[in-house]
């Protein structure tokens, strides 16, 4: 059979804080974005991703971006990074995280991040943004490029972010510090973790409960065997991280969304602020505030296979007629699901749920549902 | 039974008679991690000695088998149907995925025994 034979990349790969600690768990190690990543522990990625959705599972994310956006307070910030983000950054209130997406001058995505308003004293002013690993460089020159004069981009290179996600998260993490459980879903606060000042959002990619901890680089082994030593914590690989977040319907830049994709296409106009919608302040507003009036040629939808085959990325969508519909930008098989899952882009004519649509695997035509998002019911922590 | 013989594609032969099972080794299941689904070829099918065989899947990927030796496909695994996990669990016993009525026995005579496997392998890591 045909195995992935690993090539040597052309560059060194870089390693995360957490790179001797993946080894001694024995992690596998693949390149990811430049980085030598861990996608599978001895547990595999079927147990990992069960895991994490019965448990709590710890994710090394440190190869993602991390920066701080610095102004004199916290309108200006806010105002800056508006001019390149089509979401409400100015209504943010101390603490408080929005996602949101770098858009180009057609209305395309060229990243999803993650902003946060910091809390805090002497924190006025500031914003935290983490950005994925494959744009970070593009990412902040391009903001960088585009800051008026009084706010500065200061990366956080010297960071690490560890992920803690699934049911018994918010138990293990107040364990280490009781103001964890008092976090509401999407706030981030300053949180001393085994005497290292983090910075712990309750957030996260997987659709469960749980937290994402931005932490100095030089104590991240520390907090992150603190935290293993937990009966409930096992180490998750990249592979379930991406099973869950398929699972939970959440884009996958670059595949699910990419600078060819409008937030409407992408089925992500909530992110579209109503008051931004209004002010039409953001790169390609025309084309966007042009869909959402009249509807985008295409749509982003879950798709269900009929059966156990998987239909991958890059698999055609045909209809009843075999005329092409659209493509699969994510598929694979769901371990909670218990079966073959996927999302792609398909006509807006042939998009609605409930429709049937046919995909094409290896040459054979495989029956598949248009099904709503997401595949598993999330569990984000919801206020009393 | 005749002795177990191996590809460099990291399938297994084991020949009984004139029907030969096929398999993939713990070598590559342990490469492709865990299995979610095995798509099989139809009884009767004629595959010719390096042909696609079968596609074996894990959650992130799917790999093709390739046939060690050229014949007809007389039986398949369906019991990876339900349990695909067989493979991991058992790859050079329940993980089986076809019987082939072996068309040239000359064919085997390429293959590797298992002393040569295990050290190609050994080469490989």
């Amino acid at each position: 059979m045909a195995l992935a034979e690993p090539t040597t990349p052309d560059t060194p790969l870089k390693r995360t804080p957490l790179h001797a600690l993946h080894l001694e768990l024995r992690g596998k190690m693949v390149p990811f974005a430049g980085y030598e990543m861990p996608v599978q522990f001895p547990k595999g990625v079927l147990g990992e991703h069960l895991h994490t959705r019965e448990k709590a599972g710890l994710f090394d994310v440190s190869h993602m971006g991390q920066a701080f956006l610095a102004g004199p307070d916290h309108e200006t910030t806010a105002h800056a990074l508006e001019a390149l983000v089509p979401g409400d950054i100015t209504g943010l209130k101390p603490g408080q995280m929005r996602y949101t997406l770098l858009l180009n001058e057609q209305g395309g995505i060229r990243d999803d991040l993650m902003v946060t308003r910091a809390a805090g004293d002497g924190q006025d002013g500031r914003l935290f943004l983490v950005v994925n690993a494959a744009c970070k460089d593009a990412d902040f020159a391009h903001i960088e490029a585009l800051l008026p004069p009084g706010v500065e981009l200061r990366r956080a290179d010297d960071r690490a972010l560890l992920a803690l996600q699934g049911p018994s998260a918010v138990a293990v993490l107040t364990r280490l510090a009781s103001a964890a459980g008092d976090l509401d879903f999407m706030t981030m606060a300053e949180i001393e973790l085994c005497g290292a000042p983090c910075l712990v959002s309750r957030s996260g990619y997987t659709g469960e409960d749980g937290f994402e901890i931005s932490v100095p680089a030089a104590d991240a082994e520390t907090l992150a065997r603190a935290l293993l030593a937990f009966d409930e914590v096992e180490p998750i690989g990249l592979g379930a991280r991406d099973s869950l977040r398929l699972e939970a319907g959440l884009c996958l830049y670059g595949h699910d969304i990419d600078e060819t994709t409008t937030p409407v296409e992408a089925a992500l106009t909530w992110s579209i602020a109503k008051r931004r919608r209004a002010e039409a302040n953001f790169p390609g507003a025309d084309k966007i505030l042009d869909q959402i009036a009249n509807g985008a040629p295409r749509k982003r939808v879950g798709l269900k296979p009929e059966g156990r085959a998987p239909a991958r990325e890059g698999a055609e969508i045909v209809d009843a007629d075999g005329r092409t519909v659209g493509s699969v930008t994510s598929g694979g098989f769901g371990p909670t699901v218990g079966g073959p899952v996927a999302m792609g882009y398909v006509d807006r004519d042939h998009a609605g749920v409930g429709s049937e649509v046919t995909l094409m695997v290896r040459g054979k035509g495989r029956p598949a549902g248009i099904v709503p998002l997401p595949f598993v019911t999330k569990r984000f922590h919801r206020k009393k | 039974m005749s002795e177990i013989k191996f590809t460099d594609q990291h399938e297994w032969v084991r020949v009984d008679g004139d029907v030969a099972t096929i398999g993939i080794t713990d070598y590559a299941q342990e490469q492709l991690g865990d299995v979610v689904y095995v798509e099989l070829p139809e009884v009767g099918r004629e595959v010719a000695k390096g042909d696609e065989a079968a596609v074996v899947e894990s959650v992130k990927a799917a790999s093709e088998v390739y046939a060690p030796i050229s014949g007809e496909v007389v039986e398949v695994n369906g019991d990876l149907e339900a349990t695909p996990a067989g493979v991991n669990e058992d790859a050079l016993g329940r993980g089986w995925f076809v019987k082939i009525k072996v068309k040239d026995a000359a064919e085997l005579g390429t293959l590797m025994d298992k002393t040569a496997y295990d050290t190609f392998v050994a080469e490989l890591e």
